[in-house]
C-alpha cells in the first residue's frame, strides 16, 4: 500500500535530512500515517499476544495435575503476572489502539489524525515500554526476602523468575522493597508508567480528531458506534490513568527514593495502593471492552442485514458504563476490610452497572432478531462475543453482592469471570473486527473456512479453558498458588483447562496461517465486499495513503449505505438499481484525487522521543549507580531534543503528480541524485 | 427502518456526497468541526487530565497529614512559613498577568512588549521555583527529610509535583522567548504557541492557588 503515491520531493533545513523513503524499513521508522501506524500496533501488539499466550500455556502445563513440578514457584509469580501484564497492556490496550488508529480517521471521513507525530511518538513510547517491561527478563533480579523463602526454592537464580512477579495489580506491601527486592518490580512501575504516557498521548489525540477532524454533516449521533466507543475509551484513559500515574509514581518513590507510602510499619498505607489502583483499574476494565463492543455494534447490523437496533440507546449505555466506571472500584477490595457502608454502596454501584451493559446486549439482540443472518466468520465471533460476554456479565454480577464476594474473592471463580469478559469479550471482539476489515486492509479475501475454524477451535477451547474454573473456583481453588494437592479432587477440571489452552493455542496458529496465506495469496477482494454500512468501506481496499481522493458530506447514520438502498413502499429498503456503479465510481473517485492533498510528513524524531524515554526509565531503576543519572539526561535531552527538533520540520508534505511545489521553501540541499529513488 | 421518508441519495448521488466546494479554495484546507483549534482543544484535554492528576496527589496528601505517626513526629505543617510562601505565591500570580500581558502584547503585533513580558513571565515562574527550592532546604534542615514520615512524603511529592510542572512551563516560556528574538519575532504560527503555552502557565497558577489553601491556610 506504500507504493501507491508520489510524494514531491520536498526538502527542508533540519537537523537530519528528510526522511524520504515511501517502502522498506526506515519508511516505517519515521511514518506518521496513522494507517500504518496502526498497522505497527496491531503486528506488535500480536508477538505480544504470542508471548502472554506461551506464558498461559506454561502455567497450564504447571497446573495440569496436582502437586506440579514443571515450574518453581518463583517463577509461577513471574508468569502469571508477566501473563497478566502482557495481555492487558501489551496486547488488547495496543490492538484496540490498531483499531482506533486505522478506522478512525476513515470512519469520520478525515485524512488523517489531529496530531500525526504525536501518534508516531506514541507508538514508539508504547513499543519501547513493552521491550522495557521483557528486558526484566535480562536484566531484572527479585531475591527472596530476607527471612523468608519461597517454597520451590531459588528465585534469583532462575531466568523466568526475574520477570516483575508481584501480580499486575503490584499489591502493597507485596510490591514494597521489603517483601519484594531486586529490580523486577521496578521494571512493572516504571514499565507500565511508559506505556501510560503512550495512552495518554493517544487519548488525547483520538478525542481531538473525534471533536475536530469530522466530515462536513458527521454531527456526534451520525458518528459510528465504534467511533463513540472510541471516544469513550479515550475520555475512560483521559480520566483514569493520572490517578495510575500517581500510585505508580508513589511506588516507584517508595522503593528508590525512601519514601514511606505504602510502608505501614512507618504510618504507610497499603490500603491507599488498593484504592488508587482500582480507581484506575476498574475504568481500565472498561478500556479494555468498549473497543470490542464497537467493533461488534458496526459487524452485527452488516451481517444481519437491518441497522443497528436502538443506536442512540448503545451510544448511551456505553457513556454510562464509562461514567458509572468509576464510582464501583471499591467491589475488588470488599475484603479488604472497608467499612460496612461503604461496601453497601459500591455493591449498588456495581450492580447498576448491569443496566446500561442489559440495554446493549439486548439492542445487539434486537439487531440480529428478524435479519437475514450471514454466519461469516466476523458475525460468528461477533455472536461469540454476545453470548460468552453474557455468562462473563452475568458472573459479574454476583460478585456486587458482598457475603458472596467474600467466598469468591481470590478463587478461581474470579479468574473464570473475568476470561469470559476479556477473553470471550475483547478478544473475540478485536478477532471478530480483524477478520471483518482484513479486506480493507489487505484488498484481499481471508479463508472462510479456516476462519470458521479458528472460531470454533477458539469457542470450544475457550469454553472449556475457563468454564470449569467456575467449578475450581467454587471449590475452593486458590488463585495464584503454584501447586495444589491431589486430595484436593481438583484434578480432572484442571486437565480439561489446560487441554482447552491448547485447543486455544492450535486455534491461533490457525488463524496466523490464514492471515499469513491470505494477506499474499487471497483472492482479491471485491469492493465493498460485505455490502457494509460506514464510510471507510466507501474507499478502496487497501486504503489509498491519502483515504479520501475528494472529502464527502455526510447527510445520515449510516450514509454509505444509504447511498446504496432507497427507501420503497411499506417502510422496506431496496438496493438502487445503479448502487454498483455508484460504489464503483466511488472508488475510482477516492484512487485518483484531482485536488492537491497534504499528506503528514514522515519524520525521525518521534522515534528518538521513544528511545529518549527508553533510556530515561532505565536510568530511573539504576539512579544510584555512576552511569544512572547521565541515563537520565541523556535520554531527556534525546526527548526533549526531538520535540524542539520537529518544531523545525514542515508539518505536511503535498501529495501532487506534478512537480513544482511553490508552497514550501525547497532548499534544495540534497542532490538531486538523492531524490531520484523516491519514486520506488 | 420504519420511516425513511427522506432520501438524500435520491438522484445525483455523488454530486450529493461532494458538493463543489464553496468560495472556491480547494477543499483541502483543514476545517475543524468544533471551531476550537485542533493544538488548543488538544491543551484543553490534556490539562482536564492533570486535574486527576493533581486531584490524586492533594488526596494523598490530606490522607496522611493528620495521621499519627508517634510523639515525636514532625510534621510539615509545624514548619510552614506562611508569609513567606504568600509572597512566593503572589510572584507566582503575578507571572499570570505578565503571560496575559505577553499574549494581547502579540495580539496588537508589538514584538518587543511580546518579549518583555514573556522574559518577565519566566522570571516570575523562577523567582517562584527559587522559593521552592529555598523552603525545601530549610524544611530539610529543620529534620522534615523526604523519608521521616509519609506526611512528609506526600508534602514533597505534591508541592514537587508542582514545581515540576513550573520548570517544564518556564522551559516552554524560554523557548518561545528564543523564537521571539529571532529576526522577524513571532509569527502567526508561534502566536499560537503562545496562547498554549499561556493556557498550561494559569492552569499551574490555578492548581497553586488551590495547594496555597489546602496545605498551608487550612490546618
Amino acid at each position: 500500500m506504500a507504493t501507491t503515491t508520489t510524494p514531491s520531493p520536498v526538502v527542508t533545513t533540519s537537523i537530519f535530512r528528510r526522511p524520504m523513503s515511501t517502502a522498506g524499513f526506515w519508511s516505517w521508522v519515521t511514518t506518521a500515517d496513522h494507517k500504518r501506524i496502526g498497522i505497527l500496533y496491531g503486528y506488535t501488539a500480536f508477538v505480544f499476544f504470542l508471548l502472554g499466550g506461551i506464558e498461559a500455556l506454561l502455567l497450564r502445563i504447571q497446573l495440569a495435575g496436582p502437586d506440579g513440578a514443571f515450574l518453581s514457584a518463583a517463577e509461577y509469580n513471574s508468569l502469571f503476572t508477566t501473563h497478566a501484564v502482557t495481555m492487558i497492556f501489551l496486547f488488547v490496550m495496543p490492538v484496540s489502539a490498531a483499531f482506533f488508529n486505522y478506522l478512525l480517521p476513515l470512519m469520520i471521513g478525515a485524512r488523517d489524525v489531529a496530531y500525526p507525530r504525536m501518534n508516531a511518538v506514541s507508538f514508539w513510547i508504547f513499543l519501547f515500554g513493552g521491550i522495557f517491561i521483557y528486558s526484566s527478563l535480562i536484566f531484572g533480579t527479585s531475591p527472596a526476602p530476607v527471612g523468608g523463602n519461597l517454597p520451590g526454592g531459588g528465585t534469583d537464580a532462575s531466568f523466568l523468575g526475574s520477570i516483575p512477579n508481584g501480580g499486575w495489580f503490584m499489591y502493597a506491601p507485596n510490591s514494597g522493597l521489603e517483601f519484594s527486592p531486586g529490580t523486577s518490580l521496578d521494571y512493572a512501575a516504571v514499565g507500565l508508567q511508559i506505556l501510560g504516557a503512550a495512552s495518554l498521548i493517544s487519548a488525547v489525540n483520538f478525542i481531538v480528531t473525534i471533536f475536530n477532524m469530522r466530515a462536513k454533516g458527521m454531527r456526534l449521533l451520525r458518528m459510528p458506534v465504534f467511533v463513540w466507543m472510541t471516544l469513550v475509551v479515550a475520555f475512560l484513559l483521559l480520566f483514569s490513568l493520572p490517578i495510575i500515574a500517581i500510585a505508580l509514581f508513589m511506588l516507584t518513590f517508595d522503593r528508590q527514593f525512601g519514601t514511606l507510602f505504602f510502608v505501614a510499619s512507618q504510618g504507610g498505607d497499603p490500603i491507599l495502593w488498593q484504592h488508587l489502583f482500582w480507581l484506575f483499574g476498574h475504568p481500565e476494565v472498561y478500556i479494555l471492552i468498549l473497543p470490542a463492543m464497537g467493533i461488534v455494534s458496526e459487524v452485527l447490523p452488516v451481517f444481519s442485514r437491518k441497522p443497528l437496533f436502538g443506536y442512540p440507546a448503545i451510544v448511551f449505555a456505553g457513556a454510562a458504563i464509562a461514567f458509572l466506571g468509576f464510582g464501583v472500584w471499591a467491589h475488588h477490595m470488599f475484603a479488604s476490610g472497608i467499612p460496612t457502608v461503604a461496601q453497601a454502596a459500591f455493591g449498588l454501584s456495581t450492580m447498576t452497572i448491569a443496566i446500561p451493559t442489559g440495554i446493549k446486549i439486548f439492542n445487539w439482540m434486537g439487531t440480529m432478531w428478524g435479519g437475514r443472518i450471514q454466519l461469516k466468520t466476523p458475525m460468528l465471533f461477533s455472536i461469540g462475543f454476545v453470548s460468552l460476554f453474557v455468562i462473563g456479565g452475568l458472573s459479574g454480577v454476583t460478585h456486587s453482592i458482598v457475603p458472596s464476594d467474600w467466598q469468591q474473592t481470590d478463587t478461581y471463580y474470579i479468574v473464570a469471570h473475568f476470561h469470559y469478559v476479556l477473553f470471550g469479550g475483547s478478544i473475540f471482539g478485536l478477532f471478530s473486527g480483524l477478520y471483518y476489515w482484513f479486506p480493507k486492509l489487505t484488498g484481499r479475501m481471508y479463508n472462510e473456512r479456516l476462519g470458521k475454524t479458528h472460531f470454533w477451535l477458539m469457542f470450544i477451547g475457550m469454553n472449556l479453558t475457563f468454564g470449569p474454573m467456575h467449578w475450581l473456583g467454587l471449590q475452593g481453588m486458590v488463585r495464584r498458588t503454584w501447586v495444589y494437592s491431589a486430595d484436593a479432587g481438583l484434578g480432572p477440571w484442571n486437565l480439561v483447562a489446560t487441554i482447552g489452552a491448547f485447543i486455544i493455542a492450535l486455534s491461533v496458529l490457525v488463524f496466523m496461517s490464514n492471515w499469513a496465506y491470505s494477506k499474499r495469496r487471497g483472492p482479491i477482494s471485491p469492493p465493498d465486499p460485505w455490502d457494509a454500512r460506514t464510510l471507510e468501506w466507501s474507499l478502496p481496499s487497501p486504503t489509498p495513503e491519502w483515504n479520501f481522493g475528494k472529502e464527502p458530506v455526510v447527510h445520515s447514520l449510516d450514509d454509505f449505505w444509504h447511498l446504496k438502498y432507497e427507501p420503497v413502499e411499506g417502510g422496506r429498503v431496496r438496493r438502487r438499481d445503479n448502487a454498483d456503479e455508484l460504489v464503483a465510481e466511488l472508488m475510482d473517485l477516492h484512487a485518483n484525487p484531482e485536488e492537491e492533498i497534504h499528506l503528514p510528513a514522515p519524520s525521525y524524531f518521534p522515534f528518538i522521543v521513544g528511545l529518549g524515554v527508553f533510556i530515561v526509565a532505565y536510568g530511573i531503576i539504576y539512579h544510584t549507580r555512576p552511569w544512572g543519572i547521565p541515563m537520565i539526561v541523556l535520554g531527556m535531552l534525546l526527548a526533549v531534543g526531538s520535540f524542539m527538533g520537529w518544531g523545525t520540520e514542515p508539518l505536511e508534505e503535498i501529495h501532487e503528480e506534478h512537480d513544482d511545489d511553490p508552497g514550501h521553501d525547497d532548499h534544495a540541499t540534497a542532490p538531486a541524485s538523492d531524490l531520484a529513488g523516491v519514486d520506488d | 427502518m420504519a420511516e425513511l421518508a427522506h432520501d438524500p441519495y435520491a438522484e445525483n448521488a455523488l454530486d450529493i456526497m461532494f458538493p463543489p466546494p464553496e468560495g472556491g479554495h480547494g477543499g483541502h484546507g483543514h476545517h475543524e468541526s468544533t471551531g476550537i483549534d485542533n493544538r488548543k482543544l488538544g491543551m484543553w484535554v490534556f490539562l482536564s487530565s492533570e486535574f486527576l492528576f493533581f486531584g490524586a496527589l492533594i488526596t494523598n496528601y490530606l490522607l496522611f497529614k493528620g495521621r499519627d505517626f508517634g510523639a515525636d513526629a514532625l510534621y510539615p505543617v509545624e514548619l510552614y512559613d506562611i508569609p513567606f510562601t504568600s509572597i512566593s505565591s503572589f510572584v507566582l500570580l503575578m507571572s499570570s498577568l505578565t503571560m496575559v500581558l505577553a499574549h494581547s502584547s502579540l495580539a496588537r503585533g508589538d514584538q518587543e512588549q511580546t518579549r518583555v513580558w514573556l522574559m518577565a513571565t519566566a522570571t516570575l515562574g523562577l523567582v517562584f521555583i527559587s522559593g521552592q527550592f529555598f523552603e525545601f532546604t530549610e524544611f530539610v534542615n529543620q529534620g522534615l527529610k523526604l523519608n521521616v514520615n509519609p506526611a512528609a512524603s506526600a508534602f514533597y511529592m505534591l508541592t514537587g509535583f508542582h514545581g515540576a510542572h513550573v520548570v517544564i512551563g518556564v522551559l516552554m516560556l524560554l523557548s518561545l522567548w528564543g523564537f521571539s528574538i529571532r529576526r522577524g519575532g513571532l509569527s502567526e504560527d508561534h502566536g499560537m504557541n503562545l496562547e498554549l503555552v499561556g493556557l498550561y502557565w494559569h492552569f499551574v497558577d490555578i492548581v497553586w492557588i488551590a495547594l496555597f489553601v489546602i496545605v498551608y491556610l487550612i490546618r
